[in-house]
């Protein structure tokens, strides 16, 4: 009873962390088509975020450092939503309807994303600081005039390459002072101590269930039920479930759908964020933390279908308990009592660890794939596509 | 009419021949000429670049031709490389084990070791391995017409899979330490030898040559084309009574065989092979350097590797910290500022874009055999009244 009891549990908590990791995920691939894979680096993004309110909140003294979780979520969410929109109007909004290239830039962006991390110190901060100045207040300043098309690229063309110069030559002069080139956060992993209330556990029949475990399902079935009503009862909502169902005949209808991509996006950033804060709990942070997460998060995406809440929810889950089954043995326990099992237990006791456990449930995803290509919960529609 | 064709073969034969006359000329000096002026450091480096062409080559099959972005060649790249490691590892005396087996208390040659004594074997598994398993994988992911990102997440995750799969066994394939070749012979000569390794540049020179070739033949005649056509409308050429599947899985599968061959080439001349090389970012990179060279062309792919080799050497010595921008950079201009690559950029006469930014246009061409044209010439003077 008790083992059942910890199988589920367990299942359900490795489900909600992918859940809540997968959520933005689904919004921004099922909505947009877009495939964002620096989809785990904004959920480190949120992790961090979360180490320095922490920080912050350290020196206020104990009733005050109970509390920062609560200002940390909204604080996560706000710096991966803004980090999203800047991603979003700076590459991904020329690159709809291309969705490998896609791909690629935003792997390019979790590049620079993870080395950022690692090395962002004041003198990085100012040199971009500075370029950004140079390079749009330039543009800006020459867009008044009235010949702007005709001259636009030529601007481009010597605004870029001077603007850089400077700035890396005032990052280079700067470079002596030691205290602006000390680096931020390093490469090594941080620490984020949860607070008093979330450590420690309730007791269910000699089985021990962790606060913080509870504390990210009930998360994920917060954010879970929110993203239901903002995309099922608000304006916006509506209009972006027009947008997906029909880019073209909303434009027509004056949707505003520029407007609408950049916010899917900016939600989806922002639920990684909150995604990070729930994972930064369960263990160190560090600069590869997102990379963790992304393939299985796609998988959960893939298998439930795009465009589909409930396909994600049930993906997650699935995918989770049986990533545990499989990896804690408990599968092998099961037919260990009778010997006509006896081959299928060794093979089970192959997979049972959890690295192993991935290979497993990764040819279960092929093999379900072969009976439902297009996941649990196919778009409806009449194409020759699919 | 019959002279116009003439000329347009002997035109044909000449470019022929003096196509055929670089790459000859190429060969030899890399092949000879390069090896006695390099030292052995260098050359030993020279030979793991172009190793990677050979898998850019593989590459560019799929994605520039075909369309179908792999990102996990590293699977097929990693099976050929431990194929290799695998027959060198046995290089032992009868009855004797790898001393890595007596370390977690094997007693017994694994059977899927066996066939890696005899060499002719050793030889065929390492093309034929990955390409069997690009093919089985193909298949079940073509079967099922799951294209675009979708084929895309699957080979991430088949990656993933494939890395757990080798990290995991210890007992049958030493895990995460990897098989070191260095120390072992081939042919009674020790691996990392000069001789050895200036014989296994020569080898990887001359197939590279040859894979090229074998490109070149495969994407110019009607394979080529429907190769194109499945990139360029699927359903069009469903519709046109042609089954994509079986053509996709074969180029997949030979896509897969290529980079095989160049994983054992990368594996002799690097000294080891690990699971690392089933990371997800190596599979990811192998993207970038053909994107740099130029999709669809099969010389940019070479030229693509050879490039970005190069920086990420320079660069990850002098400069560690710039390299990941740097690369994330690249993937970013390549998607937006340069979607043909280098070689494109060229061929398309991309700098008169970049002069007609600065004012200078170039001439609208006119067409003189309008202007010679009587019946033209009439009418301009009928309507000007002259």
């Amino acid at each position: 009873m008790s083992a059942l009891l910890e199988g589920l549990f367990s299942g359900i908590s490795i489900g909600s962390v992918l859940l809540i990791a997968s959520l933005g995920l689904a919004i921004v691939f099922g909505l947009m088509g877009v495939i964002n894979l620096a989809h785990g680096e904004l959920m480190m993004l949120g992790a961090y975020t979360t180490y320095v309110i922490q920080n912050i909140f350290k020196p206020l003294g104990e009733p005050w450092f109970d509390f920062y979780i609560i200002v940390a979520l909204p604080a996560a969410f706000i710096v991966a939503a803004i980090a999203g929109l800047i991603l979003e109007k700076g590459v991904i909004r020329f690159l709809y309807g291309r969705p490998l290239e896609t791909l690629l830039a935003t792997w390019g962006v979790s590049l620079i994303l993870r080395q950022c991390v690692r090395s962002v110190n004041w003198l990085l901060v100012i040199s971009v600081g500075v370029f950004c100045l140079l390079f749009f207040g330039g543009r800006v300043l020459v867009s008044r005039r009235l010949d702007w098309e005709k001259i636009k690229n030529a601007v481009t063309a010597i605004l870029l390459p001077v603007s850089t110069a400077i700035a890396a030559l005032a990052g280079i002069l700067m470079g002596s002072v030691p205290a602006l080139s000390k680096a931020w956060f390093s490469a090594r992993n941080v620490d984020v101590t949860s607070p008093k209330w979330l450590s420690g556990g309730v007791k269910v029949l000699e089985f021990q269930m962790p606060y913080a475990r509870l504390f990210i399902i009930g998360l994920t079935a917060i954010c879970l039920l929110a993203v239901y009503l903002f995309l099922n009862q608000s304006n916006w909502g509506l209009r972006i479930r027009a947008v997906t169902q029909n880019r073209e005949m909303s434009a027509c209808l004056g949707i505003p759908t520029a407007k609408v991509d950049a916010l899917t996006f900016a939600l989806g950033s922002g639920l990684a964020g909150v995604a990070g804060c729930a994972v930064s709990l369960l263990g160190s942070v560090g600069p590869n933390t997102g990379q963790n997460y992304i393939v299985d998060t796609f998988m959960v995406v893939v298998v439930g279908g795009v465009g589909n809440l409930l396909g994600s929810v049930i993906a997650a889950f699935g995918i989770g308990t049986l990533n545990y089954l499989i990896g804690s043995g408990v599968f092998a326990f099961i037919f260990s009592e009778s010997d006509a099992f006896k081959p299928l237990v060794d093979i089970l006791l192959f997979f049972a660890t959890s690295s192993m456990a991935k290979v497993m449930v990764f040819a279960l995803i092929i093999s379900f794939l072969q009976i439902k290509p297009a996941g649990l919960f196919p778009p409806k529609g009449r194409t020759a596509e699919l | 009419m019959g002279s116009k064709q003439e000329i347009e073969q002997k035109q044909r034969r000449k470019k022929q021949f003096a196509e055929m006359g670089i790459a000859i000329s190429l060969l030899i000096v890399l092949s000879v000429l390069l090896p006695a002026v390099l030292p052995a450091f260098q050359l030993r480096l020279a030979g793991r670049f172009f190793a990677l062409a050979i898998v850019a080559l593989g590459l560019d099959l799929i994605w520039g031709y075909t369309g179908l972005l792999s990102l996990g060649h590293g699977i097929f790249f990693a099976l050929g490389g431990y194929a290799l490691a695998m027959h060198l590892k046995l290089q032992l005396p009868e009855g004797q084990l790898p001393e890595f087996f007596t370390l977690y208390g094997v007693k017994e040659l694994p059977l899927f070791w066996q066939p890696f004594h005899s060499f002719p074997v050793t030889l065929l598994a390492i093309f034929a391995i990955p390409g069997i398993v690009a093919g089985l994988l193909g298949y079940l992911v073509f079967r099922n017409r799951i294209k675009g990102v979708y084929f895309s997440i699957l080979t991430q995750a088949a990656l993933l899979v494939f890395f757990n799969l080798f990290n995991g066994q210890q007992e049958l394939i030493n895990g995460t330490n990897g098989l070191k070749t260095d120390t072992e012979t081939i042919f009674g000569v020790l691996v990392s030898s000069d001789d050895a390794q200036k014989a296994f540049y020569v080898i990887t020179i001359i197939l590279l040559g040859l894979i090229y070739y074998l490109c070149r033949w495969l994407t110019s005649g009607r394979f080529g084309r429907l190769l194109v056509a499945i990139r360029d409308d699927e359903t069009r050429v469903r519709f046109s009574g042609y089954d994509p599947t079986g053509y996709k899985v074969l180029v997949f599968a030979i896509s897969g065989a290529i980079a095989g061959i160049a994983g054992a080439l990368y594996t002799a001349q690097t000294g080891i092979i690990t699971p690392s090389f089933m990371e997800v970012p190596f599979s990811i990179e192998m993207v970038i350097w053909v994107a740099v060279g130029g999709r669809a062309t099969l010389i940019g792919a070479i030229i693509g590797t050879l490039l970005v080799q190069l920086a990420r050497t320079f660069l990850s010595g002098n400069f560690p910290e710039v390299w990941l921008f740097f690369q994330g950079a690249l993937f970013l201009i390549v998607v937006t500022v340069l979607p043909d690559g280098i070689v494109g950029w060229v061929k398309n006469q991309g700098w008169k874009d970049v002069f007609a930014w600065f004012g200078y246009r170039p001439r609208v061409q006119t067409y003189p055999s309008l202007e010679q044209d009587l019946e033209v010439i009439k009418e301009k003077q009928d309507i000007l009244g002259e």
